[in-house]
């Protein structure tokens, strides 16, 4: 057991001596999977035999991949024609991987119920553990320490337990990789770094886990480097994510240069003796915000999230659906008392959560390809998030975070299981066709029948129909949104020049339009998915089948907690059960601040809130409405025949070109200036030639003049012994 | 508090010093090496006299004896010996070069000036005219061999010793070739 | 009379050191040399006259070895003419490099 810096400090906690104190277990046990799957992926193990089936497959897009591979790179699949050896520790890594998760979730289960025990949402304290001083300068004293409360509970069962399902997903998924322990060591990584993220209980240790899954993303998406367009991607995504970065840094160097703390408890202690709205506070939150746009892809960072589809499939659904991108929103529930403070920063958090929302919703409207329908999705939903957490109902945001991770990793996940149909059936007709093109799927609802279920169980569930869990989140996010345009400190706050309750109805008229726009593309994915006409092919159709069950098991565990997650926190118009399970379990974390924002408001009517449950309900359906009767399966063609697009539908397709523009605006002209004035002009120019050389030149002249006194002639000597008298006396005589 | 001199001092001083100034200037603007070596001669005999007037008889003996009656004779006997007399063509640099060298000159002189301006201090000045009545009293030759032979002993001795290298080196240089076999 | 000297000494061993950056006949440089020590010999009477016998002592070594640095540098000329036929300083760079 990891010793701790305080032993029993002055007040003992409810959890001390539970099994809270193996909390430290829980992101080591993952750790070691990294370490132990990392060492088996380098042993040289695999051998490509005669018919080397490592020609490289990238994600079926059918580009151009390079001949030369190592084995790891390539990512071969079940073949006719070449009999495919899996990685030799194939079996140990499916042991350890999904293994070391089981334990860790069943551990983390196990401190939950130990928190239940000691009151639940009745423990104010939080559970801080202080394993060592981590960085001690001066005044600045930061501790590697877990901060275990209500909230941090939550989202580590939900990193554990989704993750835990992913992993075991992933075992059918990359089973025929030649990767296959490098994969899972890198999982077992970002599920690390994740749980530091969530558990960090100061906001440099949370740093480190912020960083560390971006790392892990960037790993993760470019896991088939060999194809450049994935390496590209991951690149892009780590870039992206470091734009953000900086914000969250400067917002540290704030909070340390005024307040003198970085842990949680010490900075809620010293806000609240700061002026509410100031700028100081202001600022703070804006910087944690920028930090947010960029790991949890808002306008203007969003640009990563699509282009990190490159990646495996269970990828996206853990780290892109379930848990990195949701940072974010973790970050900003974490600095509830900062933001409860900051009625500007709310708003700002509020306008990108929703402009976001509704601007990726309409990409999603017109692609094609499933994978990226549902990555505008996921930019689509963190907006909702934001909009939550920003309005102050960090419990609805929260609450959005947890059914989101249900319902969008079931839908990956889902999609995964397509994908993987898909391809297998290419590759017996060996046919290079886009896997992931919906107008080259169609009716498959016959060869894969529960994965056709459970995805139309996600897609109401994301739509917001009740009694699906996405209802009882979407609808709890637009209602606190609703309230608090009437009287809260936000609304009364003012941003550029109008007043915060306008912009806060114009969210909610935005959220609203976002709503429809979800409903009607996730129906339109499904349509063109598993209705209508199959499109793939002849000979491909026979060998579509459902995917094995360590795939699709997952996918039905997903699905029940899709659907009954509502549980969590049903409002109290809709008393079907427990009533604010939720709100009652992170009281003692956000309670205060959400109280705060909303102090003094009337109590809302219940007609009122009945009406704006029916109106959720009624887009919700108009949505799903709309796209079957305006959509017709059976008028798409394959990809290979299907027209361009035009108009306007070509610029949603394009994503109203927004990568182009970042490209022509930012990426050309700093390209631009490394390469002509840092690397030719400074680098080369200065460094190099005046520097290096141009000492060494010095260097050499100086020892030619040397060298040109020594003439042999003895009347320059007589000279220099003149001038250097001539020089002495006066030095002499200056003094 | 320059000491009265009467003026037959004052003037066979300056007089012996233009001539020395003039003798040297003359000197250097020879281009027969046998006249350049008359001049110095010239100027060694007007230092001496300089040294008498200055209370320094024996210095003075010695430098007509020594410098004007050996070096310089030695001086003109290897004149003689490579057959120099006359003074080659272009025996002096450019006028640039003699310009450059006045102007060193006068630098240095200048310099020289400037640190004029330093005094010693007054506890090692002598008493005024305190050589002079120190000659009078035991001879020109005492002040001097006294502190020769007793503080600065070693360094004579050691001049000596200089001496008998400079006579084996001069010696072994001007050897000539062939005398090796003719002993 | 120290001044004066002095003033006469200076001015000597400027002369002398003229002839030595002007000349180029090795023997007139060497006599340039003497000149200059010479000098400096006035110098040193003329302060002996004020603090002591000390200079006047000096004078006598600077003599002594002024002797032997003749006799020998004059040698070294008279081997250098036997092989350069020449005591044109221009023209001799032996120690060059």
């Amino acid at each position: 057991m990891l010793p701790l810096l305080q032993a029993a400090a002055a007040a003992a906690h409810p959890l001390d001596g539970t099994a809270a104190r193996w909390l430290w277990a829980v992101p080591l046990l993952p750790l070691a999977g990294f370490v132990i799957n990392g060492a088996l992926s380098i042993l040289p193990a695999y051998h490509a035999g005669a018919a080397d089936p490592g020609l490289a497959h990238g994600d079926g897009h059918g580009a151009a991949h390079l001949e030369t591979e190592t084995p790891d790179t390539a990512g071969a699949h079940a073949d006719d024609h070449h009999p495919v050896k899996r990685h030799r520790y194939a079996g140990l890594v499916s042991i350890i991987g999904p293994g070391v998760l089981m334990v860790s979730f069943l551990l983390s289960a196990m401190i939950f119920f130990a928190m239940r025990g000691a009151g639940g949402g009745a423990m104010t304290e939080p559970f801080i553990q202080r394993y060592f001083s981590w960085m001690p300068v001066g005044d600045l004293k930061i501790d590697a320490a877990f901060h275990l409360d209500q909230l941090s509970m939550m989202m580590t069962l939900v990193v554990t337990g989704v993750g835990m399902l992913i992993h075991i997903f992933s075992v059918g998924y990359m089973q025929d990789d030649p990767g296959y322990p490098r994969y899972f060591s890198y999982l077992n990584l970002f599920v690390f770094f994740m749980l530091l993220l969530v558990l960090g209980g100061n906001y440099p240790f949370l740093f480190i886990g912020w960083e560390g899954v971006g790392l892990c993303s960037y790993l993760l998406i470019g896991f088939w480097f060999s194809d450049k367009a994935n390496a590209d991607a991951g690149k892009k995504a780590f870039v992206v994510n470091r734009i953000g970065d900086f914000g969250f840094l400067i917002a540290m160097f704030l909070m340390f240069a005024n307040m003198g703390t970085l842990d949680f408890t010490g900075v809620r202690a010293a806000t609240q003796s700061l002026p509410v709205g100031g700028a100081l506070v202001t600022a703070i939150c804006l910087f944690l915000f920028l930090g947010c746009v960029g790991k949890s892809a808002q306008i203007p960072l969003y640009v990563w999230l699509p282009d990190a589809m490159a990646g495996p499939t269970p990828v996206s659904a853990l780290i892109h659906a379930a848990t990195m991108v949701t940072a974010g929103v973790y970050l900003v529930a974490r600095s509830s008392f900062l933001f409860s403070h900051a009625p500007v920063a709310q708003l700002v958090v509020v306008l990108v959560g929703a402009v976001t929302a509704i601007f990726s919703a309409s990409i999603g409207l017109k692609q094609w390809d499933i994978k990226k329908v549902l990555a505008y999705s996921t930019v689509s939903q963190l907006g909702y998030m934001f909009i939550g957490v920003g309005s102050g109902a960090y419990v609805a945001g929260v609450f959005h975070l947890v059914t989101h991770a249900f319902f969008k990793a079931l839908l990956f996940l889902g999609s995964g299981s397509v994908i993987y149909a898909m391809h297998a059936a290419y590759h017996h007709t060996d046919n290079h066709d886009d896997a992931q093109d919906m107008r080259n799927m169609g009716g498959l609802r016959q060869y894969l029948p529960i994965t056709f279920i459970l995805m139309w169980i996600a897609t109401l569930a994301i739509a917001g129909i009740p009694p699906l869990s996405g209802f009882f989140s979407k609808d709890e996010i637009l209602g606190s949104l609703f309230a608090r345009a009437e009287h809260s400190t936000i609304a009364s706050a003012h941003l550029f020049g109008l007043a915060g309750s306008v912009w806060l109805y114009f969210s909610w008229a935005l959220g609203l339009a976002a709503a429809f726009m979800t409903a009607t593309y996730m129906t339109r994915m499904m349509l063109y998915t598993f209705h209508g006409p199959n499109r793939t092919g002849e000979a491909e159709r026979s060998h579509l089948r459902e995917a094995p069950w360590v795939m699709t098991g997952p996918l039905v565990v997903l699905a029940i907690l899709a659907a009954f997650g509502g549980w969590l926190n049903l409002p109290e118009l809709i008393p079907i059960g427990r009533v604010g399970l939720l709100d009652h379990w992170l009281e003692p974390v956000v309670g205060e601040s959400t109280r705060f924002v909303v102090a003094g408001a009337p109590e809302a009517s219940p007609g009122l809130e009945y009406g704006l449950i029916a109106l959720a309900v009624l887009i919700a359906v108009a949505g799903i409405t709309t796209a079957i009767i305006k959509l017709k399966p059976a008028t798409l063609v394959p990809k290979r025949e299907a027209p361009q697009e035009e108009g306007f539908e070509r610029v949603l397709l394009d994503k109203y070109y927004v990568d182009e523009i970042y490209d022509d605006a930012i990426v050309k002209p700093v390209v631009g200036i490394s390469r002509g004035v840092l690397w030719r002009g400074v680098d080369a120019g200065l460094i190099d030639g005046l520097g290096v050389n141009g000492s060494a030149y010095l260097t050499r002249f100086v020892g030619w003049v040397g060298s040109q006194l020594q003439s042999g002639q003895l009347g320059t000597y007589a000279w220099v012994l003149a001038l250097g008298v001539l020089a002495v006396l006066g030095a002499f005589g200056l003094r | 508090m320059e000491p009265h001199y009467p003026l037959f001092y004052t003037f066979h001083f300056y007089l012996f010093g233009v001539i020395a100034l003039a003798s040297a200037l003359a000197f250097v603007t020879r281009r027969s090496p046998v006249a350049a070596a008359l001049w110095l001669v010239n100027t060694m005999f007007s230092l001496s006299a300089l040294y008498v007037l200055l209370d320094a008889q024996f210095i003075g003996v010695m430098q007509v004896l020594v410098y004007a009656g050996a070096i310089m004779v030695v001086f003109l006997f290897v004149i003689m010996l490579l057959n120099l007399g006359h003074g080659g063509i272009g025996d002096t640099r450019g006028l640039g070069w003699k310009l450059a060298a006045g102007a060193v000159g006068l630098g240095i002189l200048a310099e020289i000036f400037a640190l004029t301006k330093a005094r010693a201090p007054t506890i090692l000045t002598l008493p005024e005219g305190f050589t002079a009545r120190e000659v009078a009293q035991t001879g020109a030759i005492a002040p001097i061999a006294a502190p020769l032979f007793n503080e600065y002993l070693l360094a004579f001795e050691v001049t000596s010793i200089l001496l008998l290298a400079a006579v084996v080196g001069a010696v072994v240089l001007g050897k000539q070739r062939g005398d090796e076999h003719a002993r | 009379m120290l001044g004066e000297a002095l003033f006469f000494s200076a001015v000597l061993f400027v002369i002398g050191l003229f002839g030595v950056l002007i000349r180029r006949n090795a023997i007139i440089v060497f006599m340039c040399v003497e000149l200059m020590l010479n000098a400096v010999n006035l110098t040193f009477v003329a302060f002996a006259q004020q603090y002591g016998a000390g200079g006047q002592v000096f004078v006598f070594f600077v003599m002594t070895v002024a002797a032997a640095e003749a006799a020998v540098g004059l040698a070294i000329i008279i081997a250098l003419f036997r092989h350069r036929q020449t005591v044109d300083l221009q023209n001799i760079n032996l120690l060059k490099g």
